[in-house]
């Protein structure tokens, strides 16, 4: 029996899991999909929000501002990109003004630090590519971006690092209470756990209303984006909100922490847990509406499209804490926007709470920083001469479009946790991520997986599953 | 990418006369042509394993029927400028790949065994070559499954690797390699059910819709596209739907498809990456550079040729247009390339002819003899292709039928040119009968 389980690798699940493995505690990780970061954390919109949006004193309001100031510190020490870039909300008009205003007034409230109102003209200074109908807007400088997947994947493996076990391809079917605990059966077999941690994404509700009576809803609410070119990366230099409304924050426009223009996402609440399709609508919409805020887009640039599901709780907000009538069941449910800002101070808090149900006690040997990804184009001219001495791996590119060479490919599949998949190589390394999206590299990363897995080109899949890309070998059912 | 370049040490850097970027049939031709016209400093830069470029993967015949007179398939062809190129001792490097080219020539290229090294070049040709475009460029809603590839990286599995794609294939886009793979894949034992195009015509060559298509019944539905892709985990279908003359998929025609596999051959862009990052202007219509009759750039003594210039047809209007290249570069080189005496003429494309190759023509640099090659925008029956110096009609030759697929050309005489001493603009276009 673990001491605790958790139930889900998104950021949510994550972050407990690298909080929850500073004290001597047995901690297992069960998650359905093949790697880390397969739902909600990988597709949304990368922005760690300032904290202006939600409502004083709730716990989003509270875990928001907190996770966006905890964010720098876990960047350096867990080694993944965020840049605090900043954020302009836009209001077009004067009749939208006290919209505004209240949003400003919330933010202080929420104690967001360096809110600011800005007049049109000082806008228009700011980011030459906004509309000339701007009329003013909400300037938060501590707003930021952040790559969500490396975000996760530093959680997860320092986690791991520090003795947090990992099941993958491991589905929760059902959860009893037991003496002393929960039993969970899943697709691999049963596990016991004296705490369980819900952090399962749109999934919270199934598993949740397994073990209480007071039932919770989750909605997954699709959002589409499309994603642009490099060539469009400096369209806009700051984060571009609309004012929000009540299914959120609306289209926004901004850089990514790599260099490209990403704009979405929708809001459709939709049934279906697993509907990330994106549709003509809402990729329709995706266009009409980042235009209003930012003239020119470049929409022929777009490289790729996809959606998200926000797991959106009936109530509007972060559940975090023990069940009320499920004692050892601890909800970690609801967390849609700004969970993924909010996740270093979520972590905090589901530890918080086992730490003192359990009497945690410190690891003397805890280890605080992770080494990401060695990305070569950090590296001077010499120091990457000599590194292409000592690994040859390092001089061979793989992915033409964003220069990831072999070295980073092997790296990323046999680091803890390591790629299993072409999605994980490409979450982890970006290969395949760039403007031709994996055309060419594609077979290439595959050989490269085959060879380090030990396994034929068959097995390797895109995304674990059912997802393999080849079938079979020429001929062999003639 | 980019590299921070501590202190350049011109010691430790390699001159060559003329570096090649690329070493695909482009490339070859390049340097088969320039070592020819006695220049013997070239380099080869090449990112494959091994010299060719795409003609590896391009193993049906039809290739060299203009160039040799016979039909080769693409390893044949390739072979044949290897074989030169190794016949005249031009160097070359493979597995290296060409990080940055600066505005003065100065080539930095990676490869496992060198690591980072510099070449400071006297002249430049650009034969990168062109990559296909993707699912995403489209913006095709639905689900992201496994199955999903552009034609060209499943003529690699295939043909490169023994490896099926799928089972049950539908094709978007009528472009050569998705009708090349249509056949390709159903000799390999899978089933093509459908090749959709967007356009009321098809983007490839007439030859190719009727030996890939015609011949194994496999039905060519032009004016459809697909609407949506159904499989979370591997594909499970796709949903096609005719369109209106936007492009604007019809409400009511949609027809799902079952399948494992899609195929994506939907276009090809150049790859001028490298070419932008060294300040070479491009057209805004072939995504490629804006040459000169020498095939040069904006920038002195950089060339380009090929698919990186714009998407060819035929391998053998790459070889030819490359050896021009290489032939020029040679000259300017030797220093042999005078605009003294000469007078800039502009190509203009109006009617029907989307862009030239070259844009302008300088009377003193020209050859003899110069090919404009150019592509047009729509399907014209019955027409003229002319050209107009300035307001005289020169050239007017009767075509049964010109099409956006195939590329076209006109040829000039330096003669001819110089029988016109005001001349400013040609026009080409293409006159209805």
């Amino acid at each position: 029996m673990y001491d605790v389980i958790i139930i889900g690798v998104g950021v949510s699940g994550a972050a407990s899991a690298r909080e929850l493995s500073r004290y001597k505690a047995s901690v297992c990780v069960l998650e359905k999909e093949e790697d880390v970061c397969c739902g909600t954390s990988k597709a949304n919109s990368a922005i760690v929000h300032a904290g202006y949006d939600a409502v004083p004193g709730s716990l989003m309001a509270k875990l928001n501002v907190k996770g966006n100031e905890m964010m720098e510190q876990l960047a350096k020490d867990l080694d993944f990109p965020f840049k605090r870039i900043g954020s302009l909300v836009i209001c077009l008009n004067e009749e939208d003004m006290p919209a505004l205003e209240e949003l400003y007034e919330r933010g202080v409230k929420n104690g967001v630090r360096g809110l600011q109102i800005v007049s049109g003209e000082e806008v228009r200074a700011m980011e030459p590519n906004i509309t000339d109908q701007v009329y003013a807007a909400l300037y938060a400088p501590t707003a930021g971006i952040v790559c969500p997947f490396n975000l996760n994947i530093a959680l997860a493996e320092n986690a791991c690092e520090n003795g947090v076990e990992f099941k993958f391809d491991t589905e929760v079917q059902s959860i009893v209470k037991i003496d002393g605990g929960y039993e969970l059966e899943t697709s691999r077999g049963k596990f016991q756990a004296k705490y369980v941690v819900n952090a399962a994404g749109v999934y919270a509700d199934k598993f949740h209303n397994m073990v209480s009576e007071k039932k919770i809803h989750i909605t997954p609410r699709r959002g589409d984006y499309c994603l642009l070119d490099k060539t469009a990366g400096d369209h806009v230099s700051r984060t571009i909100f609309s004012l929000p409304t009540k299914y959120g924050k609306g289209v926004l426009v901004t850089p990514t922490v790599h260099g490209n223009l990403l704009v979405g996402p929708t809001a459709i609440d939709i049934e279906n847990k697993e509907g990330t399709n994106t549709t003509r609508e809402g990729l329709d919409e995706v266009i009409t509406k980042a235009g209003q805020n930012v003239k020119d887009l470049p929409m022929r640039q777009v490289i790729t499209s996809f959606a998200g599901l926000r797991a959106h709780e009936d109530g509007s907000e972060f559940i975090i804490g023990e069940v009320e009538d499920a004692e050892g069941f601890i909800d970690c449910a609801g967390i849609e926007s700004p969970g993924l800002t909010s996740c270093p101070a979520i972590g905090e808090m589901v530890a918080g709470i086992l730490k003192e149900k359990m009497n945690l006690e410190e690891k003397e040997n805890f280890i605080a920083t992770r080494k990401g990804i060695l990305d070569p184009d950090t590296l001077t001219k010499e120091e990457r001469a000599e590194l292409i001495k000592k690994e040859p791996a390092y001089g061979n590119i793989i992915c033409r479009c964003e220069s990831i060479t072999e070295g980073e490919i092997i790296d990323a599949i046999r680091r803890p946790l390591g790629a299993k998949s072409l999605d994980g190589v490409k979450r982890r390394t970006r290969a395949g991520m760039g403007r031709c999206q994996s055309g060419f590299c594609s077979p290439r990363t595959m050989e490269i997986l085959a060879r380090e897995l030990g396994v034929s080109m068959s097995d390797i899949t895109k995304s674990g599953g059912k997802s393999r890309l080849v079938v079979g070998t020429n001929k062999d059912r003639i | 990418m980019k590299i921070r370049v501590t202190e350049r040490q011109a010691s430790d850097m390699k001159n060559y006369d003329i570096v090649i970027i690329g070493g695909g049939p482009a490339g070859l031709a390049a340097a088969v042509s320039a070592k020819k016209s006695g220049i013997d400093s070239i380099l080869i830069l090449e990112r494959d394993k091994e010299l060719g470029g795409i003609l590896n993967q391009c193993i049906h015949n039809g290739f060299g029927l203009h160039t040799f007179k016979e039909e080769l398939t693409g390893p044949e062809y390739a072979q044949r400028f290897i074989d030169q190129a190794k016949e005249l001792d031009i160097e070359y490097r493979l597995n290296t790949m060409v990080m940055d080219i600066s505005h003065e020539k100065v080539v930095t290229a990676m490869n496992r065994e060198e690591g980072l090294f510099e070449i400071q070049a006297k002249a430049v040709i650009l034969a990168m070559g062109c990559r296909e475009r993707s699912r995403g460029a489209l913006n095709i809603p639905g689900y992201r499954p496994a199955g999903i590839y552009s034609a060209g990286t499943a003529q690699r599995l295939v043909n490169m690797e023994g490896l099926m794609p799928g089972r049950e294939v539908v094709i978007l886009g009528s472009g050569d390699i998705g009708l090349i793979m249509a056949r390709r894949m159903t000799f390999e034992g899978a089933k093509v059910k459908v090749v959709a195009e967007l356009m009321p015509y098809s983007g490839g060559l007439k030859r190719n819709i009727v030996q890939c298509l015609d011949d194994y019944g496999i039905p060519l539905k032009l004016s459809h596209t697909v609407v949506d892709i159904k499989g979370k985990e591997r594909l499970e279908g796709v949903t096609l739907a005719e369109v209106d003359q936007n492009g604007k998929p019809i409400p009511g025609t949609e027809e799902e498809y079952s399948c494992d596999t899609l195929l994506l051959s939907v276009g090809l862009i150049p790859e001028n990456e490298l070419s932008r990052g060294m300040g070479v202007e491009m057209s805004r219509v072939t995504s490629g550079p804006v040459v000169n009759e020498s095939l040069e750039t904006n920038i002195e003594g950089v060339f380009a040729c090929g698919n990186v210039l714009h998407v060819h047809d035929l391998v053998d209007f790459v070889s030819e247009e490359a050896a021009a290249a290489g032939k020029n570069a040679a000259a300017y080189v030797r220093g042999e390339r005078s605009a003294e005496g000469g007078r800039e003429i502009r190509l203009s494309p109006v009617d029907g002819v989307r862009y030239t190759v070259p844009v302008s023509i300088n009377t003193a640099r020209m050859d003899e003899e110069l090919t404009v090659r150019f592509r047009v925008g729509a399907v014209f029956k019955n027409c003229y292709v002319s050209a107009y110096f300035d307001d005289e009609r020169v050239i007017h030759r009767k075509r049964q039928i010109v099409a956006p697929g195939e590329m076209e050309e006109i040829r000039l005489t330096k003669d001819q040119l110089l029988k016109y001493p005001d001349l400013k603009t040609i026009t080409v276009k293409i006159e209805e009968a």
